[in-house]
């Protein structure tokens, strides 16, 4: 973690939840008839951990992509930062200070590592087509001076050594952090992370929930998380929302949701 | 001198984001402009430079304009030469009707129309991906080339629309002479060559290149894939509306529309799948490849089979061996003739170890 | 009115045979996830390959030119030189490029297509052949004094051959067993795998399928206009077709030519004159261009759902 970095974000000391910055009340998504959410209300505060968990095809990552404006719900409302939200397409959703990471790797396979998370400063960018032709005065200072930030970024993620690497090269493990690092390149004030653990090994693990506990910590983003490690889930949540066929079972505390027996008898199948 | 990097060590984030982060190749860049603007024209046969080296600089051009849609945002035209053929005829018409307009503002007007032409077709891309927009590319292709033909407006009543492009003059200099025009295309091709250079590895081109490989996750971060769709489709089209005037300008001097077919959209597809999809060097390399191949073909054929086996053999072989090669290429070096460059420079760069 | 219709039938027949080539890219694609280019240049080949052999095969074996013998055994040897293409396509080109992205292998289909109409022109020769099929090019009689409309009688067979070509087709893939498979294989490659399904033993018998279909379109098609390289251009008209019909629907490749045929014709006899004509040349493309617009899935095509 950079020093520069650490000092700019004021938060960092003793992490303070705040209040209801995204609230969701009563959301139905369906696919041509297939129901993929019911009724689905829960909130997410400022600067905490929000874990979302469920079983496979429970609904978990169609919650993700409602919030994020690539799925649009047919009812229910969301409220961010206090004012509704309409049919929002994802870019928007980028703008309000919204990133995510996805379930299966979503990261631009042909370029390096570097340029994807270059990529994730694209908002922030301001010069157009003409000064990029010309690299001349404005393009290229603003180019590295993100160039900068970014590298601070790849600093943070420990991942200096592969920066110039084309991203379809690395190994698995790698690739889902700098798909984080494209994310935290937006500087989001949310952080939606799908999955970020899965197929991780027991190091690789340890490594991701250090830095989601560092970004949570240090910048103060708030996190909304998909992960079936129910150790990790319950270790760094602050609470937790159970999702099973597209309904919500339970809704609280990792302590709480633990001694729902809706969600115990979810996930022990004793429910259906 | 070797071919090292060793001791140039990179200090600040501006040195290590040039185009030539080695020093050996800056040189060699400046040397192999010098070798082609004034050694060339001064040494070179009116053979070489009308037959060889201005066309292989003007589909250079063309070939980075496709490549900056297919290979940089992963669109594919089967329109190239119909972009070509708007403008040729752009820069014709301007150069007729505005008096005493400089040739190379003509230059840039017959570009920008292209452009403006190319964004019109380039708007089902917003709906549609892959083959499909292949297939609208070729309503452009056949569409602009039969406007061409049956509005004679276009060619200033011409019959079938054949033009012949005016002189070239600029401040008061003629281009008529092949070194003059070769000089010329070069100076337009290398400035146009750098742009997109700079085009593709700043902002511009990594949107261009996220939306190519997900363009889902490309939205999410807070790029606009339309916007970079439609900016890929103008540039993409400017380049090939240039690269058409120069063919009109420099190379031929006299085109008709029928002449930027559908074949001539293959060839320059052909250039980037063999130079390299989604590099500037590729673009270069490719066009050298397609214009030399077929020159080579008629001269070592005969040679070996001697002339028994006919003309017809001849265009025969060609299409079987562009055809093998494309096959070939995206088989075994998907990133072309650009990769093994880049595979010989890294070779070169440790020589004379072995690792 | 009387003319209206005849410009309409004539565009419906000539329509049948976009259908046909239509035909071959959907079960290629359908099969294999494949967007075949060289669908256009496999006919031209199959023709070409058809004329080539009635013309050699007398003088190879002693035969009677224009004999029923010379007729068949050169079909036969025409359909298995296709299959054989076809394998070839499958083992040469597209398995070493599985796991591609589509546009490379669209790519390579192009390559494809120059490669083999390189090697048809250069076997066969790259002069224009007549294809006879004992289907004289005239009106029908009846038709023409009953109502007074021009209706050509070799369209029609064209039309009959199509439609008994699509319905073998169609039963062929509800209710043979290698029917199934297929549409298992269409649907899902590794599913198919893991449940026993032979996958290079259903592509092969795909390819064959489709270079089958080929020789009947490139027939029909040569016979009306002659075995020539223009061929592949009027191929391409295929593609607007499947834009319109849906790349992994039969009833739509066919409802779709009859579409773009019939509507191709009509323009340019009744829009071509204001706009100094020859607008057939474009004019399918920029339907299927405005149609894609509305409707980007297709007439029969499903709807696409992106999952991330």
């Amino acid at each position: 973690m950079s020093a520069a970095m650490a000092a700019e974000n004021t938060v960092a000391e003793g992490r303070r939840i705040g209040d209801v910055i995204l609230d969701l009340q009563g959301i139905s998504l369906s696919f041509g008839g297939v129901k993929a959410l019911t009724n689905i209300s829960f909130n997410v505060r400022e600067h905490e951990i929000r874990s979302i968990i469920g079983p496979n095809g429970a609904g978990k990552s169609s919650m993700l992509n409602v919030i994020n404006g690539v799925y649009h719900p047919q009812e229910g409302q969301i409220h961010f930062r206090g004012s509704p939200r309409q049919k929002m397409d994802p870019h928007q959703a980028a703008a309000q200070g919204i990133a995510r990471t996805f379930q299966n790797i979503a990261l631009f396979k042909g370029m390096s590592v570097l340029d994807n998370i270059m990529t994730g400063r694209s908002l922030k960018m301001k010069c157009g087509l003409l000064r990029h032709a010309l690299y001349w005065g404005p393009a290229q200072r603003e180019e590295i001076a993100h160039r900068r930030k970014v590298e601070e970024i790849i600093d943070f993620l420990e991942i200096q050594s592969i920066r110039k690497t084309p991203v379809g090269r690395l190994p698995y493990g790698l690739q889902k952090r700098v798909e984080l690092g494209r994310a935290l390149a937006a500087e989001p004030s949310m952080l939606l992370l799908d999955e970020p653990m899965a197929g991780m090994n027991v190091e690789e693990k340890q490594d991701m929930c250090r830095f989601i506990l560092d970004v949570n910590d240090q910048f103060g983003t708030t996190i909304v998380l998909i992960e079936h490690d129910m150790g990790v889930v319950m270790d760094i949540s602050d609470r937790v929302v159970v999702l099973d066929y597209g309904k919500k079972i339970g809704d609280g505390t990792p302590d709480e949701v633990k001694n729902n027996p809706d969600v115990i008898a979810a996930y022990l199948g004793g429910g259906h | 001198m070797l071919y090292r990097e060793a001791g140039q060590f990179k200090t600040s984030y501006s040195a290590d984001q040039q185009i030539f982060p080695i020093l050996q190749d800056r040189y060699g860049y400046w040397v192999i402009l010098a070798i082609f603007g004034v050694l060339v024209p001064m040494l070179a046969s009116e053979y070489w430079l009308k037959a060889i080296l201005i066309p292989v600089l003007i589909f250079s051009l063309a070939a980075i304009g496709l490549n900056i849609l297919t290979g940089y945002a992963g669109q594919l035209s089967l329109g190239s030469a119909a972009f070509m053929a708007v403008g040729a005829f752009g820069a014709y018409n301007f150069m007729l009707r505005i008096d005493g307009l400089p040739f190379l503002v003509a230059l840039i007007l017959g570009g920008l129309a292209a452009a403006a032409v190319g964004v019109l077709f380039g708007l089902p891309s917003l709906r549609i991906k892959g083959f499909y927009l292949a297939v609208a590319t070729l309503a452009a292709q056949f569409f602009i080339v039969w406007v061409l033909v049956k509005f004679p407006w276009f060619s200033n009543n011409a019959s079938s629309g054949v033009i012949t492009a005016q002189d070239v003059v600029i401040l008061g200099y003629h281009f008529d002479g092949p070194q003059a025009k070769y000089v010329l295309t070069l100076g337009v091709v290398a400035a146009l060559a750098l742009a997109a250079k700079n085009l593709v590895r700043t902002a511009t081109g990594r949107a261009w290149m996220a939306v190519r490989d997900m363009d889902v996750a490309a939205e999410v971060i807070g790029i606009r894939p339309m916007r970079a769709k439609l900016v890929a489709f103008a540039v993409s089209s400017f380049y090939c509306g240039v690269a058409g005037a120069l063919y009109a300008y420099t190379y031929l001097g006299t085109v008709e529309p029928e002449g930027f077919n559908l074949d001539l959209s293959f060839k320059i597809l052909f250039m980037i799948i063999i130079g390299g999809v989604g590099s500037i060097m590729g673009s270069f390399l490719g066009a050298a490849f397609i214009v030399l191949l077929p020159i080579l073909l008629d001269n070592v054929v005969p040679a070996i089979f001697g002339n028994a086996l006919g003309a017809g053999f001849a265009s025969n072989l060609q299409l079987i061996v562009f055809g093998g090669l494309i096959i070939f290429f995206l088989i075994v070096e998907p990133h072309g003739l650009a990769r093994l460059w880049q595979i010989g420079k890294e070779k070169l760069r440790l020589w004379p170890f072995p690792h | 009115m009387q003319f209206f219709f005849e410009v309409l039938i004539g565009g419906l027949l000539s329509g049948v045979l976009y259908s046909l080539v239509a035909l071959g890219f959907v079960l290629i694609y359908k099969a294999s996830g494949v967007f075949n280019f060289a669908q256009g240049a496999m006919v031209f080949f199959a023709a070409l390959t058809f004329v080539g052999f009635q013309e050699v095969l007398p003088g190879w074996l002693g035969l009677e030119t224009g004999s029923a013998v010379v007729f068949w055994l050169a079909f036969v040897l025409a359909l298995a030189s296709m299959v054989v293409l076809g394998l070839l396509t499958e083992r040469v080109v597209l398995r070493p490029l599985v796991n591609q992205p589509h546009i490379t292998l669209f790519m390579a289909t192009i390559g494809l297509t120059f490669l083999v109409e390189g090697i048809a022109q250069g076997i066969w020769g790259a002069n224009v052949r007549g294809l006879e099929l004992g289907i004289v090019d005239e009106p029908i009689e009846w038709l023409m004094d009953r109502s007074g409309i021009l209706v050509s009688k070799f369209d029609l067979f064209a039309a009959a051959a199509a439609g008994v070509l699509v319905t073998s087709l169609a039963l062929f893939f509800q209710y043979t067993r290698i029917g199934r498979a297929l549409r298992a294989v269409a649907d899902d490659h590794q599913a198919a795998l893991s449940i026993g399904i032979p996958l290079q033993h259903i592509w092969g018998i795909v390819w064959g399928v489709a270079g089958f279909v080929a020789l009947v379109a490139g027939m029909i098609w040569g016979a009306r206009n002659g075995v020539q390289f223009a061929l592949t251009f009027t191929a391409l008209k295929a593609l607007p077709v499947l834009i319109l019909g849906g790349f992994t629907s039969v009833p739509g490749a066919i409802v779709g030519g009859l579409i773009i045929g019939a509507s191709e014709k009509l323009a340019e006899v009744y829009i071509g004159p204001m706009v100094g004509g020859g607008i057939e040349s474009w004019f399918p493309y920029m339907l299927a261009l405005a149609f894609l617009l509305v409707r980007p899935e297709g007439l029969f095509g499903e709807r696409h759902i992106d999952r991330v």
